[in-house]
């Protein structure tokens, strides 16, 4: 499946704009933690889980998907978010802690929320699988043909919670799609110590599903796969798992002193960037010329930096509603 | 009013098929549901009226399922899920308390988890102790889970139909010595007359089981039960006993139960669930940290030693509460002048 002009340009502007949200997002981190480092102070606290690099996951899949299919994604949500269209403002302002968050500063950025375009996301590894199936499952008994999707990383790929969901998903026919984002490390376990075989999408055929390894980071191999999964979901023929090779560009969180990481290795990686690549993939194919990309770009930044601002000019949640919306 | 009785498990399944018929989001998932009818009965006949798309058993995979149910909850259903036996939470415990529990505050209330999840608990047949807790206090020491446990098959059958109407994800706990199996014995006072047409029971309300002057008993579940016995015996010995049933431990009915001991002076808290950091120092601690004066002798409680529990039936039954030892602690808060 070859995505149309249109689809191109959606998953530039996708990729750019989670691009500079996560650059937005790491040096906005980074204010108020010098000299010391201290993960609780400055106007972001607690973790911080960066998806620079991995866009071509979050844009060839959400391509193929309407508001009204479920995407639930994991602790490094932003990329997913964005491309899922889940309130930019909002979802900043959650992030910073502010009263007109997403939840009202209850979740953070590891717990956000969008019921508008049916996104949700945890923080613990593997439990966005249960909750898809969850979703593809109410969509088949109400004769919907939405479709649900979980992301995953190769880490969590070794999880119960991963391997009972394909399961329950396979006997079901469930119109699922299991995405795993393969960034090659569990927060510093390298894929080849956890896992051992190399792709991930092969445990597919154990469970009677399609799988389908996509190399080298590419959104358009992304696309592809995804089409192919969600056109198999929306038409009733059951669940799919997709393994994408991706890159991740800063730690596992900010602040983690990268140890485990060979020298080089982000440089060499950024050399083959996604969204470079795919640029020149459009200006070659001619489907959008150089001031098309460019007007993209802009609108994208400027989305995002309007959400930043509207993330800072947001009244603080307020202490008293920490007490509240345990239950409704 | 209705003048039939029916057993619990019998009025947990016609609550679930009344609110089946009523809404067609109401499903059931677990194991062995379907043509077993759920091992202790909670979904008997079900599958035969409503098929096996909405009575869906399920493979031995907790996890899966529990999480499935947060996410058919979050997308329009309201799923109810059988874990069985609450001792097997532990392979599912993510799912119940980083999930159900914790999404609709994470979403500041915009996204409700409506679902049930009912398991079984309780001792006192040499099950041993992977198949024979309770673990109520467990569930309701996790904000955002209601935690209902009816004693008997009126509460069940409004409990059960309340919980599947709440927007909020309830653990409704039901005790296998009370659900009137063929297999197993039940306590008799556990079934009781039901009426036919669907009606809910609100949460949070004590139901006085016993009036008394004397000494409050509150217990909960199968506890009520031996409490009701504890009482006969100690009327024989002038000792008016008050009966309290807490129904549900979220929302716990702090009201009720100082209103009861503010009556009698003296309380007695019963519980088949371990002693410590458990259901009866938190029953405790609502009445004294309110007013400790309304005591008139330091209170007592009876629960389960803080052992795993075992499995030869004179170690089983010695470690349960039960209606003498019950009398035994009423009888030493009466006599004791606190």
């Amino acid at each position: 499946m070859k995505p149309s002009k249109e689809n191109l340009l959606w998953m530039y502007e996708a990729m750019v704009q989670a691009r500079h949200y996560e650059e937005t997002m790491a040096r906005a981190y980074m204010e108020g933690k010098s000299p010391k480092f201290d993960i609780g102070s400055g106007p972001v606290p607690g973790e911080m889980h960066l998806a620079a690099g991995q866009e071509p996951c979050a844009a060839g899949v959400c391509a193929h998907l309407r508001p009204t299919d479920t995407v639930t994604a994991t602790h490094r949500p932003h990329h997913a978010a964005i491309a899922k269209g889940v309130d930019l403002n909002r979802m900043t302002a959650e992030i910073f802690g502010k009263a007109t968050g997403l939840g009202g500063g209850r979740g953070g950025h590891m717990h956000l929320f969008d019921p508008d375009v049916h996104f949700s996301c945890s923080g613990i590894i593997g439990e966005s699988c249960g909750p898809a199936v969850g979703a593809a499952l109410a969509a088949q008994m109400q004769k919907r043909d939405d479709v649900a999707v979980a992301y995953l990383g190769d880490g969590a790929a070794n999880q119960g919670a991963f391997h009972e969901a394909l399961n329950l998903a396979a006997i079901w026919n469930l119109p699922v799609i299991f995405v795993v984002e393969d960034n090659s490390y569990g927060i510093s376990v390298p894929k080849s110590a956890s896992t051992a075989i190399a792709h991930n999408s092969d445990r597919a055929g154990a469970y009677g599903m399609a799988g389908e390894y996509v190399a080298d980071n590419d959104v358009l191999g992304v696309f592809a796969a995804a089409g192919k999964a969600v056109k198999r979901a929306r038409e009733g023929k059951g669940p799919s798992l997709i393994e994408v090779e991706t890159y991740r560009y800063f730690g596992h969180f900010q602040g983690d002193p990268e140890l485990y990481r060979p020298k080089g290795e982000v440089e060499a990686l950024k050399a083959k960037d996604p969204i470079a690549r795919l640029r020149e993939h459009i200006l070659k194919e001619g489907a959008h010329d150089e001031a098309a990309l460019d007007a993209a770009l802009a609108t994208a930044h400027d989305a995002v930096d309007a959400a930043f601002a509207f993330a800072r000019q947001s009244p603080d949640a307020a202490p008293k509603d920490a007490l509240s919306a345990v239950f409704v | 009013m209705s003048n039939r009785i029916l057993t619990i498990s019998a009025a947990m399944s016609e609550a679930i098929a009344q609110e089946m018929r009523a809404d067609p989001s109401v499903f059931v998932m677990g194991e062995d549901i379907g043509a077993y009818g759920g091992i202790f009965g909670a979904t008997t006949g079900l599958l035969d009226e409503f098929g096996a798309e909405r009575i869906r058993d399920t493979p031995i995979s907790e996890t899966a399922f529990i999480g499935a149910s947060v996410g058919a909850a979050m997308s329009g259903m309201r799923p109810i899920a059988e874990l069985m036996f609450v001792d097997f939470f532990g392979v599912c415990m993510d799912a119940i308390y980083n999930l159900a529990a914790k999404n609709t505050y994470f979403s500041g209330g915009a996204c409700p988890v409506p679902m049930v999840l009912m398991m079984a608990g309780g001792g006192g047949y040499s099950d041993g102790a992977q198949h024979s807790q309770t673990l109520y206090a467990t569930f309701a020491h996790m904000p955002g889970l209601k935690v209902v446990t009816p004693s008997n098959a009126h509460d069940a059958k409004g409990m059960m139909i309340a919980a599947i109407r709440d927007d909020n994800p309830v653990v409704f706990m039901f005790h296998k010595g009370l659900q009137g199996l063929g297999w197993m014995a039940s306590v008799e006072g556990a079934a009781t007359k039901v009426p036919e047409e669907a009606y809910t029971l609100p949460f949070g309300e004590v139901a006085v089981r016993r009036t008394g002057a004397d000494v409050s008993i509150v217990a909960l579940g199968l506890m009520v039960h031996r409490a009701i016995e504890a009482a006969e015996i100690l009327q024989k010995e002038g000792i008016d006993a008050e009966i309290i049933d807490l129904r549900t431990l979220v929302p716990l009915d702090r009201d009720g139960v100082f209103r009861s001991v503010k009556k009698t002076g003296r309380m007695v808290v019963v519980d088949e669930d371990y002693t410590s950091y458990g259901v009866t120092a938190e029953v405790i601690a609502s009445v004294v940290e309110r007013d400790i004066s309304v005591l008139k002798a330091a209170p007592k409680r009876v629960a389960y030693p803080d052992i795993p529990i075992p499995y030869a039936r004179p170690m089983e039954q010695m470690a349960l509460p039960n209606a003498v030892n019950i009398a035994e602690a009423a009888r030493a808060a009466f006599t004791s002048k606190g």
